[in-house]
């Protein structure tokens, strides 16, 4: 076959070609994380990217402290955990009729969630505060709880309910025959065997509250309440002059746990990524 | 409130669940099988109503005030009056116009081209590039948004990263945030939100089967060719579905401009949700603040419809 040979050293050049533009926008992406990086463990960061000339934990050791470190994250953790927690029970138990039963009012129902799981968010903001100062919840942890379950719902209940009907039927009528009731099959047997479905929901919803900024930014003033998408606004102004080696190190701790996650559920997923397909439908 | 769908043979009479027993009578039967399919539903519906689909209804009544922050004991009624205001308040046009630079900047042209491209190239570059890039530009992604805001900030000051590899190259530099603030934002955003993109795109062409981009090669179709004649039209679901979601987040993007820029400086980067976030509290004009994010919540359920019909066959 002549033309074989021809068509492979294509690929191949097409190939170097490739990784070429990869690499280039690889480099362009990788500078402001680098700077994030190298900022946290050196002694004299500025907003320049470079290599620090000692490395130094002293900016870690600044940051970990009560009141700019731990209390910020364990508000995240009790605002996001909480307002998880409900997202998925919620979804969870709203999947299983939509998924496992038929009615009239599937379609309409799952219209209104494909609907609202678009709409911009940031937008009712100003209503919501409006509505929290009226009904007295705002500035509670349980409100601003309640409003991101909420803003989460619509897409946990979609994917939750994609993610449900991959699950067989039959093994459920088994249970049935042998005198589970619904709640139970949905229990024992629906839920464990959508195990990373149940993940990637939970991991998710989590991942997007504890970066998002402007729902608490709106919804809670004390600042001992503060999570740390919004305390770390505490490094500008407030304290004069910006440090930016300890801003570096807290966004590196404020990071961490949503970077960890995905990891978790992108390697428990076979590296692909389960999102981009169920949002796709 | 829901009403039923147009009427075919099967609509008055539920399928039978499958929980139902077979021989109860009708009328209990009939309430278990209620019973089991709302209850489940209950907690999410509550929710839904008051925390989401009644701020909303508020925010419809509130556009028709002149509901302040401070200092007034009650609102009244004054119909179009914000709207009418907003369309000839200078600085809402300047936001509505901002937006739309924003959007058409990072979300069509920028996350989108960037995306599709990072995927087309991924499908032919060798194993660890692909790794290493996606691995970079993901990692951008998951990062919380004032973190990413922080970051860019650094890279776009003047006395920050992008400028120091301008002097390097030997290029003029500038102090972006202030010459070039929605420029820079917009860049922000694209960083960003460029690995959803690339993500959708990726699903999506790894969907094509190879045997007809192969015989397309075959017959001598070149690189350009296969992408516009095949390649494109194939997954063109996936491009319409990608650019609904990525212009409805970027329509909302709020923490990242004002972390960067606050909007500033004036107003030369102050998009459409900043725009409503300062009318209703740091000029105290909720109704005000309010009519704006009304707009912005219909032009985010058009969007949304335009999706939805996307995707219609799906439900």
């Amino acid at each position: 076959m002549p033309g074989s040979t021809t068509l492979v050293s294509r690929r191949n050049s097409r190939r170097y070609a490739a990784d070429a533009g990869l690499l280039f926008v690889a480099a362009a992406f990788v500078l402001p994380l680098a700077w994030v990086l190298l900022s946290s463990v050196d002694p004299k960061a500025d907003l320049l990217v470079k290599v620090p000339d000692g490395v130094t934990l002293d900016n870690f050791d600044a940051v970990l402290k009560p009141d700019i470190t731990f209390t910020p994250l364990l508000n995240s953790l009790i605002l996001c955990g909480g307002a998880t927690l409900l997202t998925v029970v919620c979804a969870a138990l709203a999947a299983y009729p939509l998924s496992r039963f038929r009615s009239r009012l599937n379609r309409p129902f799952l219209l209104t969630i494909l609907f609202a799981t678009s709409l911009p968010i940031t937008a009712i903001m100003v209503p919501v505060y409006a509505l929290f100062v009226q009904v007295d919840l705002i500035d509670t942890m349980q409100g601003t709880i309640f409003f991101f379950a909420a803003s989460q719902l619509p897409f946990a209940i979609w994917l939750m309910k994609n993610f449900m009907d991959g699950v067989p039927k039959e093994l459920e009528e088994a249970a049935w025959t042998d005198g589970a009731s619904s709640f139970q099959s949905l229990l024992r047997i629906v839920l464990p065997l959508m195990g990373p479905g149940v993940a990637v929901v939970t991991v998710f919803s989590f991942v997007m509250m504890w970066g998002n900024f402007f729902v608490p930014f709106m919804l809670l003033l004390t600042p001992d309440q503060m999570p740390a998408s919004v305390s770390i606004n505490d490094f500008f102004g407030n304290r004069g002059t910006v440090v930016y080696g300890q801003l570096a190190a807290f966004s590196i701790i404020y990071s961490t746990p949503v970077v960890l996650l995905y990891v978790l559920v992108a390697r428990r997923l076979g590296g692909g990524f389960a999102l981009g397909g169920a949002v796709k439908g | 409130m829901t009403s039923a769908p147009p009427a075919g043979p099967g609509v008055v009479k539920t399928a039978p669940g499958p929980t139902a027993p077979p021989s109860t009578p009708g009328g209990r039967r009939d309430v278990r099988r209620v019973l089991t399919r709302a209850l489940p539903l209950s907690p999410a519906v509550v929710l839904l109503l008051l925390f989401l689909a009644g701020p909303i209804a508020y925010c419809v009544y509130i556009a028709f005030t002149d509901l302040q922050l401070t200092g007034q004991a009650e609102s009244s009624f004054i119909g179009f009056d914000n709207f009418r205001a907003a369309f000839k308040d200078d600085a809402f046009l300047n936001a509505v116009w901002l937006t739309l630079v924003f959007t058409v900047l990072s979300s069509l042209i920028g996350q989108n081209t960037l995306g599709l491209s990072l995927a087309v190239l991924m499908q032919r570059a060798s194993k660890p590039v692909r790794t290493v890039t996606g691995g970079i530009v993901i990692a951008a992604w998951v990062l919380p948004e004032v973190v990413a805001g922080f970051l860019l900030y650094a890279f776009f000051r003047r006395e920050g990263t992008l400028n120091a590899v301008l002097d390097w190259l030997h290029l003029p530099s500038q102090n972006w945030l202030f010459t070039l603030p929605i420029l820079a934002v917009s860049f922000a955003n694209v960083w960003r939100g460029t690995a959803f993109s690339m993500l959708v795109y990726s699903a999506a062409l790894n969907e094509i089967p190879k045997e007809i981009t192969e015989a397309a090669e075959v017959d001598g179709a070149g690189g350009w060719r296969r992408m516009w004649h095949i390649t494109l039209p194939m997954i063109r679901r996936s491009i319409g579905t990608n650019l609904m979601l990525n212009t409805l987040q970027t329509l909302s993007v709020f923490g990242l401009i004002w972390v960067m820029t606050r909007g500033g400086p004036g107003n030369r980067s102050q998009t459409l949700p900043l725009f409503m976030y300062e009318q209703a509290f740091q000029k105290s004009m909720i109704g005000y603040g309010t009519a704006v994010a009304l707009l912005l919540l219909v032009v985010g359920s058009l969007f949304s419809l335009v999706y939805m019909r996307l995707l219609r066959t799906e439900v």
